[in-house]
């Protein structure tokens, strides 16, 4: 029983990240019904950047997110300028191809300049350092990094509901031209969106150096897992895609201890289609 | 619909066909095995392509899962041979009606979902598909399936010395799946596949039983990726799980037809003949240069042209012949003009 929680716990903290990270990708999608394939790839350009402010200046991962927040909100926001603002109104794959355009680019940017070590940033603040309650154990790094994501989520879902700005986003989602007739800039507010779902991908790339090795393959995964985040809290749904990131947490980690490691992601990809099937537009959709 | 002659859209077709029979005989083209391996990959692609786009582009349903029929044809060829140490045909057969009967159960479900949740649901089966693969022993597991040295020929469909073999199989390949997609255009369940794209509602409406007619139209697109990568894996001699059921396979499916015009005929051709000697010469020429700069070039590459012409190459060439067709008119109007 203890182990269960132990690794159900793990698996939580887990997925409040793919919770953060999935949010990023939930705006956009809600906004602008794009699908941003390259959002795994910022998640791995926000590690590189927390990685180098680390090893070259001595930063903690701890102060770069918020370096590593800004950088992938500029370049969420050229993203847009550049590519998806010319495929706002075509077929959805157009946006998601020329993405994945985007995160190939990415990915062998990083790889050319970085090489496809594994790179790992040691003696940070949060280190190897544990919490232990009882006789759960919570790794620091994780902890740190899970609460940040609970904090980003709640900002981001409070913006959205309580402020004028947050209103305009749900405005535009709705109806565009409506929006725009009501005089609201959509096209404003696509960019900062974009901005803001990178900016969410910053932060949580920002502090995983602390406790994770950087590549330049380690946002697919996570960005796979995100869009099966966003799916499965349902269109747009910024608290489903948060339940949804738990979810994925806690049966990659179930699944990963008590079955085998080389299942834990057949568990949650079938836990997605499971899911879709039974309610094919998500556990918050309709 | 009856047509008596040739239709003027097949002669171009035929003629074509005629000139790439003949192209092993052009000596500049068979001296360099680099030039063939070009042009069979494109022919391959191509083929691909067009059997992803009867699903993708006709009737409209995007599937990112088509290497996972790719990869189980290529498995089925490959362990004929390797594991079981006999002629590829069987396998191949095997491989063929598995990915059809694999289609079919796997998309029942998934054709209930829309939009985006059908496209990551394709993700997720071709992980699934990848991972359980890459753990399995009985397909080879991660070491995936070395081809064993077996006398050269058609009976075991291989060739060492010349890729003469190779292109004449991959030629046949073309035909065959350019020459369905060409009779399925004409054909009433053509019509009904374009129907269920433009409007599954309106569709069903009149009478189209559109689960029938997708279901139909994946297997056959599923039958016909099998077949193309049952060639794929004779031709690299190897299969493994990262090669032929990743997601980096599955689009290329896509991308290669929506760069040359998903839903026409033309259109996979067009994509794979400017895709495939872009990544086979970039490799070439900056693949030694160390890490990725061909696939960086390929990236930029792929967000120009989709950006840049959404409707694919196909609406280049017909801005092209629609900008010569109206000089045409207003030259004859001229003259017209001029004349007393």
């Amino acid at each position: 029983m203890e182990t269960f929680v132990q690794v159900l716990i793990d698996g939580m903290l887990n997925g409040m990240v793919y919770a953060l990270v999935a949010a990023g990708l939930c705006l956009i999608w809600g906004v602008m019904d794009v699908i941003n394939f390259a959002h795994g790839e910022y998640l791995m350009v926000a590690m590189y950047v927390s990685y180098w402010l680390g090893f070259l200046l001595k930063v903690d991962p701890l102060l770069s997110v918020v370096a590593a927040g800004v950088f992938i909100f500029i370049l969420g926001a050229v993203t847009y300028q550049l590519i998806i603002r010319y495929t706002i109104g075509r077929p959805g794959l157009v946006a998601l191809l020329a993405t994945f355009g985007l995160a190939v680019f990415l990915k062998n940017l990083c790889m050319n300049w970085f090489s496809p070590n594994f790179l790992i940033l040691s003696d940070t603040w949060l280190g190897d350092k544990t919490l232990q309650l009882g006789n759960i154990i919570f790794p620091v790094p994780q902890l740190v990094a899970a609460l940040l994501a609970l904090v980003v989520i709640g900002l981001i879902y409070a913006m959205i509901n309580t402020t004028r700005f947050g209103w305009a986003i749900q405005a535009t989602a709705l109806d565009r031209d409506a929006a725009e007739l009501m005089g609201i800039n959509t096209e404003r507010i696509y960019l900062v969106i974009f901005g803001i779902g990178g900016a969410c991908v910053g932060i949580a790339g920002g502090i995983m150096p602390s406790y994770l090795a950087v590549h330049p393959e380690v946002g697919s995964m996570f960005g796979l897992i995100a869009f099966v985040c966003v799916a499965m809290g349902g269109f747009g749904s910024i608290p489903g895609a948060f339940l949804a990131g738990l979810l994925v947490g806690s049966v990659e980690a179930l699944a990963g201890f008590y079955i085998a490691p080389v299942f834990k992601y057949i568990a949650v990809f079938g836990l997605y289609l499971t899911v879709v099937f039974l309610r094919p537009k998500g556990i918050f959709g309709w | 619909m009856q047509h008596k002659g040739i239709h003027k859209k097949d002669a171009y077709w035929l003629g074509f066909i005629a000139l790439l029979t003949m192209l092993p005989m052009v000596p500049a083209v068979t001296a360099n095995s680099f030039h063939m391996h070009v042009v069979i990959l494109i022919l391959l692609f191509a083929s691909m392509s067009q059997a992803w786009n009867i699903i993708g582009g006709y009737c409209g349903q995007v599937s990112f899962g088509h290497s996972v029929f790719f990869g189980i044809g290529a498995y089925g060829a490959g362990m004929a041979v390797v594991t079981y140490g006999g002629m590829p045909w069987p396998g191949i057969l095997i491989g063929v009606v598995l990915a059809a009967v694999v289609a079919v159960v796997i998309s029942y479900p998934c054709f209930k979902l829309s939009g985006h949740y059908f496209a990551i649901a394709t993700f997720a089966i071709v992980e699934i598909f990848h991972r359980t693969f890459l753990v399995w022993d009985w397909v080879g597991g991660a070491l995936g399936l070395d081809y064993p040295l077996v006398k050269e020929g058609l009976t075991n469909l291989m060739w060492y010395d010349t890729k003469t073999g190779y292109y004449y199989c991959a030629l046949v390949l073309f035909l065959l799946i350019f020459g369905t997609v060409r009779w399925l255009e004409g054909h009433r369940f053509g019509y009904y596949m374009r129907a269920v794209r433009e409007g599954q509602e309106t569709a069903e409406s009149l009478g189209v039983n559109s689960t029938v007619v997708k279901l139909a139209a994946i297997a056959l697109s599923a039958a016909l990726t099998a077949l193309c990568g049952a060639f794929f894996a004779q031709y690299n001699l190897r299969v493994d799980t990262p090669m032929v059921m990743s997601l980096d396979m599955s689009m290329k499916f896509v991308l290669i037809t929506v760069l040359g015009g998903s839903g026409t005929l033309v259109g996979p051709l067009l994509g794979a003949a400017v895709l495939i000697p872009l990544q086979e010469y970039t490799r070439a020429f900056w693949g030694g240069m160390g890490g990725g700069v061909d696939l960086i070039i390929f990236g930029l590459l792929i967000i120009l042209m989709v950006v840049k012409q959404p409707a694919g190459m196909i609406g280049i060439f017909y801005a092209v012949r629609k900008r010569i067709l109206k000089r045409n008119i207003a030259a004859k109007g001229e003259s017209a003009d001029g004349a007393p």
